[in-house]
């Protein structure tokens, strides 16, 4: 890892501060991505703005059927959250399936959205969820958050500050792991929401996370697994490697979301 | 509870594993201590045309930049394979050379160019990533399909067409003949998956040079200190053995990883001695997948003939062995004496004809790798008997209990003679265990949830022991394979047992403690094991091939024997009866027919104050001595799995894995069940998870846990060990060895299981959900 | 450079370190507690978990200074006059081969027994495996790691 001058910030705007005087600065978070790639020498910021202690950053709130969870609230915490599973159980489960229990101590929900590695598990669920995502300086809605692989709608030195939603009356999240990495080879995020269900699909895209729009207007019609039968998936833009073929993954899409549905609840 | 032979003794030397307390070698700070950070290669295959150091040189901390050719000019020797393996038409093998630092040519992406030393770890691999090397590339070969191609690139300029040997073993003519007249011959392309062996402790070394006595001191995960420092002095100069003190502390495991000598060793000595500092070099983890030689790697065309009554007639093998960019230390011994010898399998087989053509190319070099040879030998016939039974619409199990080796001693037609074995109890013993009669039952349960099931079984054998040593010196190895043991017995009675095989993960502290006590009488905590230093211990051979047992304890057996003798000697003077009636049990020296006896200390003392012993005797008591093994041994076993196949995915689950062994006499049952559980999890890691995958322009496309499958705790099952044992004949305490049999029998029962269950034999491994998936789709993803 | 002051197996620890120290590093290099160990170099092995504030964590993928403040638990500091049941567990069960592995596993183990008994839940085989899947082993085959933290959950 090259050199780099770390800060802790105290508050949003601390860390906003920190980063906007910064050469080439970078928002720590719970670091299980970036600091990994550091280490590599793929990120080499001047400094690391720590914000995975900012109080006002972390945290779960339900109101009503109004989910709002900190950007800096942890897989672990989002995965052992009565009031979160009381409402949308699907997402709790989703965050019990990141990484490994260490991973899930540091990393944050906020961490992941950002990073949007086009084999995270979050990117799906802020799709499905129609989340918006609450910057420091803006609110976006997740269909135009994600911008492909690695790439996202965030500007320069802009922070995640939270993301919300409206629990939907049924989702799942079904994940077929990469044998390795334990990253979502193919995860599917089925949502039946008040507009209707939406469904996404990580890991199997060339650029990251996407809608499968077809299957949504299949489930909209009847939400059942034989209903997404009729539906194909195409080769075409899944990604290959040593791991599985687009084929293969187009395959694994729909059986993920067949699989999603019926564990919908 | 006893704590001799077959007491499951839980180990003596957990407690410091368990409290942090482990001293591995990167746990280790000398004085006076500089860093290491190598520059690697980024091309698989190109000429070094100029390497420019000198920002390097000037940055912070850095003490030294030292290339190949300072290091050849320094008169060290390059780096050597130790067996010579003549090819079919005598010529010898052709062995390119390889420098610890490139000279001129980079043959392998990781190919070490340049060492840089610095003051911490951090300037070092800053200032490494400083150095400028020119590199002009060349073509690469880097799978086995493109090092034989027409016009393929050439790698060593002494090895044309990349070709090492091509060798030979067994008689063709009759082979062919067989084969020929046979009533059914079953044919198989059959390639075995390359690996990484992954210790989990990297490879590292910490090197200090003491000028005022011209010394060395070198700490390095080995599994063979004297042979490191044997090889180290005699072949790369670097040290002169007498100079030349090798350490290896805790080592967190090796699997054959840790057998080599590597050039980040001889060059951090080297580089002590230049710099006048003590030197640590440790691994990262993509430097292992970069460096640490690999295992397996086969391409193989095999063809077995059967009479019409099912037995076997005839078996051809032809092998392509891929060697990497060079020559390690055992590589040459692996896909010849290590894997040929053992394609009779547990089968009566008159006629065996096998060629091997080893085969450079632009990788990482493979040499032995967990059961090296017998785990490539036993997936090619367990796949050819179990193809076979298939064909033939005969029952797996029953063709193979047709055709079992029954009468002891058996020489089969490829060297090797089967000294003990009773195969069919080892067969009925895992089927009852893995209710095999009931598994239509189980099958229908499956299918009931849309799954498919499948069960396969491999009846594996193979040789430990490694080995006579002029059997080996005639068959090219250019070391003896005995070992080695010293026996102090100290003036209080507790016991230093010095021993030549070093233990990193095995559990020698406490087995071969427990062949002392089982033999004096002494309590297990009085006895003490002495490895892994080459200044405590006379030269020894090491830990490799499952031989700690068989040979290892086998050396300490001898030794003892002369401390019993000497004892009885003592006693018999002491206690005024003749030898005869000295009986050694409880940590007593007793008179039998008399209440007269002597503690063992009271021994212990008497022969170094010396005042009494008997005229002519020497005072003292350690003995020493060296076995050399009269055969190999042979562990052999039935392996039965049962699988679960999702086919909306291709993912496989292991339902259940029985295995029945025989090892022989066991010292330490709970030990031993723990290397069959390791075994069968690497073994299972090899048919389900793990391969190293190279592009065609030698890039590693696995060269981390990111793609590199590691077997976890949810990938494999529990696993049911079980026993049926038959003493080993020709070594004093009957031990076939255990170490390796789990990663040799487990890959074809787990590949059989996968093709019983998804009706297709043509499955390659690692049987990943993808690829078993695409083979089940095949059709369907032709159509579209 | 920065300052890092924490709690380690219960003593208050200061030092100036470089920014990017890795609290492994600082564990290893600096306290020289050498029994946390490094495997792997992308947050996968599990060899270096240690205890933050008491969650497991990968200390490998944490800055020694995001630790500051902290309270942190290595190997060294879990047995307590008698060995702590999970190490005992390990040995009893053979549940360690060469040892490098070892640290991590216990550490994890330890957590693992933590948080099921925190919640109520009941730790059986499937779920131990499943928990482990940021530990690799590979040594043991994990049977025994299994039947150790098994033992261990029993006993804690």
């Amino acid at each position: 890892m090259h050199n780099t001058t770390y800060h802790k910030a105290s508050s949003a705007a601390d860390a906003a501060s920190l980063l906007s005087g910064a050469e080439d600065g970078a928002l720590l978070a719970g670091g299980q991505t970036l600091i990994p790639t550091m280490k590599q020498r793929l990120a080499t910021p001047s400094d690391l703005v720590d914000i995975s202690g900012v109080s006002e950053m972390k945290g779960i709130t339900v109101s009503g059927s109004t989910v709002t969870i900190g950007s800096m609230t942890t897989h672990a915490e989002v995965a052992s959250s009565s009031e979160l599973r009381a409402v949308c159980p699907s997402l709790a489960d989703l965050a019990g399936h990141i990484g490994d229990p260490a991973v899930r101590h540091r990393g944050t929900l906020g961490g992941s959205v950002a990073n949007n590695d086009p084999a995270a598990d979050y990117p799906a669920a802020m799709m499905a969820l129609n989340a918006t995502i609450k910057t420091d300086k803006r609110e976006i809605a997740a269909d135009d958050f994600f911008e492909g692989m690695f790439t996202t709608a965030l500007d320069e030195g802009e922070m995640i500050v939270s993301v919300s939603f409206d629990a939907p009356s049924k989702g799942a999240y079904a994940k077929f792991p990469n044998p390795a990495s334990r990253y979502a080879m193919c995860g599917v995020y089925v949502a039946q929401g008040s507009g209707g269900v939406r469904v996404a699909v990580t890991g199997a895209g060339e650029d990251g996370v996407f809608r499968a729009s077809d299957m949504e207007a299949a489930l909209d019609s009847n939400f059942s697994g034989d209903a997404l039968e009729s539906v194909s998936v195409s080769a075409d833009g899944m990604l290959s490697d040593i791991h599985g073929d687009a084929v293969y993954r187009a395959n694994l899409v729909k059986v993920m979301a067949k699989r999603a549905v019926s564990a919908a609840t | 509870m006893s704590e001799g032979i077959g007491a499951p003794v839980k180990r003596k030397e957990d407690k410091r594993f368990i409290t942090g307390a482990g001293r591995y070698t990167d746990d280790i700070r000398l004085e006076n201590q500089a860093y290491a950070a190598f520059v690697r290669s980024p091309h698989a295959h190109a000429r070094v045309t100029g390497i420019d150091k000198s920002a390097a040189e000037g940055m912070d901390g850095v003490l030294a930049v030292l290339d190949g050719k300072q290091l050849t000019g320094d008169g060290v020797g390059n780096i050597i394979c130790g067996w010579a393996i003549t090819s079919k038409d005598g010529s010898p093998m052709n062995m390119g050379a390889w420098s610890a630092l490139a000279t001129d040519t980079v043959r392998y992406v990781g190919d070490a160019v340049v060492a840089v030393v610095a003051e911490t770890a951090a300037q070092a691999r800053e200032a490494a990533e400083a150095v400028e090397v020119s590199y002009q590339e060349l073509p690469v070969a880097a799978h086995i399909d493109a090092a034989v191609a027409d016009g393929a690139p050439q790698i060593h300029d002494n090895a044309p067409g990349n070709v090492i040997y091509d060798w030979e073993i067994g008689e063709k003519d009759p082979t062919d003949a067989a084969l020929a007249n046979a009533a059914h011959v079953t044919e198989m392309d059959i390639t075995n998956n390359r690996l990484s062996p992954n210790a989990m402790e990297p490879r590292s070394a910490v090197t200090k040079y003491d000028a005022a006595e011209d010394h060395y001191t070198l700490y390095t995960t080995s599994q063979n200190p004297h042979v490191a420092r044997l090889v180290l002095s005699a072949f790369y100069a670097v040290a002169p053995e007498h100079k030349l003190r090798v350490i290896a502390p805790d080592v967190g495991g090796g699997f054959g990883s840790k057998i080599y000598i590597y050039p980040e060793e001889i060059v951090c000595l080297w580089a002590a001695m230049k710099t006048k500092r003590s030197i640590k070099w440790t691994a990262d983890r993509t430097e292992a997948f970069l460096t640490d030689a690999h295992g397996r790697d086969h391409v193989t065309n095999a063809k077995m003939g059967f009479d019409a009554d099912g037995n076997i007639v005839g078996f051809k093998v032809s092998t392509k062995a891929n060697f990497g960019a060079y020559m390690s230390l055992f590589s040459s011994a692996v896909p010849t004496y290590l894997y040929a010898t053992l394609l009779s399998g547990t089968y009566n087989i008159p006629n065996i004809y096998c060629e091997v053509l080893a085969l450079y190319t632009n990788t990482v070099p493979i040499d032995a790798y967990r059961g090296a040879g017998r785990p490539e030998a036993s997936y090619v016939v367990e796949r050819m008997m179990e193809t076979a039974a298939r064909e033939m619409g005969k029952d797996p199990a029953e063709l193979r209990r047709q055709n079992f080796i029954r009468e002891f001693p058996h020489q089969t037609p490829v060297i090797m003679n089967y000294d003990s074995g009773d195969f069919e109890g080892n067969l009925n013993q895992a089927m009852e265990a893995a209710d095999w009669s009931g598994f239509e039952a189980r099958k229908a349960e499956s299918a009931a949830r849309g799954k498919l099931r499948g069960i396969g079984m491999s009846c594996y054998i193979e040789a430990c022991g490694i080995a006579p040593s002029a059997a080996v010196g005639s068959l090219g190895a250019g070391v003896g394979l005995w070992e080695s043991a010293e026996v102090r017995v100290n003036p209080v009675g507790t016991i230093e047992i010095l021993t030549g095989s070093h233990s990193h993960g095995q559990g020698h502290e406490t087995t071969f403690a427990q062949v002392v006590a089982d033999r004096f009488g002494v309590p297990l905590d009085s006895v003490q094991i002495v490895h892994g230093d080459t200044d405590k211990v006379q030269f020894g051979m090491g830990t490799y091939g499952s031989r700690s047992g068989p040979v290892g304890m086998s050396a300490i057996v001898k030794a003892l024997d002369k401390v019993e003798a000497k004892v009885k000697k003592i006693g018999a003077h002491l206690l005024e009866v003749t030898e005869a009636d000295i009986t050694i049990e409880d940590g007593q020296v007793k008179a039998q027919g008399t209440n007269k006896a002597l503690g063992w200390h009271e021994v212990g003392l008497a022969a170094y104050t010396a005042h009494n012993l008997p005229p002519d005797m020497e005072p003292g008591l350690k003995e020493g001595a060296f076995y050399d093994p009269l055969n190999f041994t042979f562990p052999m076993g039935c392996f039965i799995c049962e699988v679960e196949v999702d086919p909306d995915t291709g993912k496989t689950e292991i339902l259940k894995f029985v295995a029945s062994d025989d090892f022989g006499v066991i010292i330490n049952p709970m030990i031993v069940e723990g290397q069959v559980h390791g075994g069968i999890a690497q073994g299972v890691g090899q048919a389900l998870l793990e391969e190293v995958v190279y592009d065609d322009s030698g890039q590693q496309l696995s060269a981390s846990y990111m793609d590199y499958t590691m077997p976890r705790a949810d990938d494999v099952p529990n696993y049911d060990v079980l026993h049926h044992n038959t003493k080993c004949t020709t070594n004093p305490l009957g031990i076939k060895g255990c170490g390796e049999a789990g990663a040799i029998g487990s890959p074809p029962a787990v590949i059989n299981a996968i093709t019983h269950a998804i009706s297709n034999n043509d499955l390659s491994m690692p049987a990943t959900p993808s690829k078993v998936w695409a083979l089940m789709n095949a059709a369907k993803i032709a159509a579209e | 450079m920065t300052t890092v002051s924490m709690t380690v197996n219960g003593k208050s620890v200061t030092a100036e370190v470089e920014d990017r120290t890795l609290l492994v590093d600082y564990i290893r290099e600096h306290l020289r507690l050498t029994g946390t160990h490094v495997g792997c170099d992308t947050s996968q092995c599990g060899a270096c978990v240690v205890h933050v504030d008491g969650k497991a964590i990968k200390a490998c993928t944490m800055l020694a200074a995001s630790a500051s403040g902290a309270a942190v638990t290595t190997i060294e500091g879990i047995a307590n006059g008698e060995l702590h049941p999970m190490q005992k567990a390990f040995n009893d069960n053979h549940g360690l081969q060469c040892g490098f592995c070892t640290p991590g596993m216990i550490m994890s183990g330890i957590d693992m027994v933590n948080r099921y008994k925190a919640e109520g839940k009941t730790l059986d085989e499937g779920t131990i495996r499943a928990e482990l899947e940021g530990n690799i082993c590979r040594c043991t085959g994990y049977h025994n790691i299994v039947k150790s933290i098994s033992q261990a959950a029993g006993e804690m």
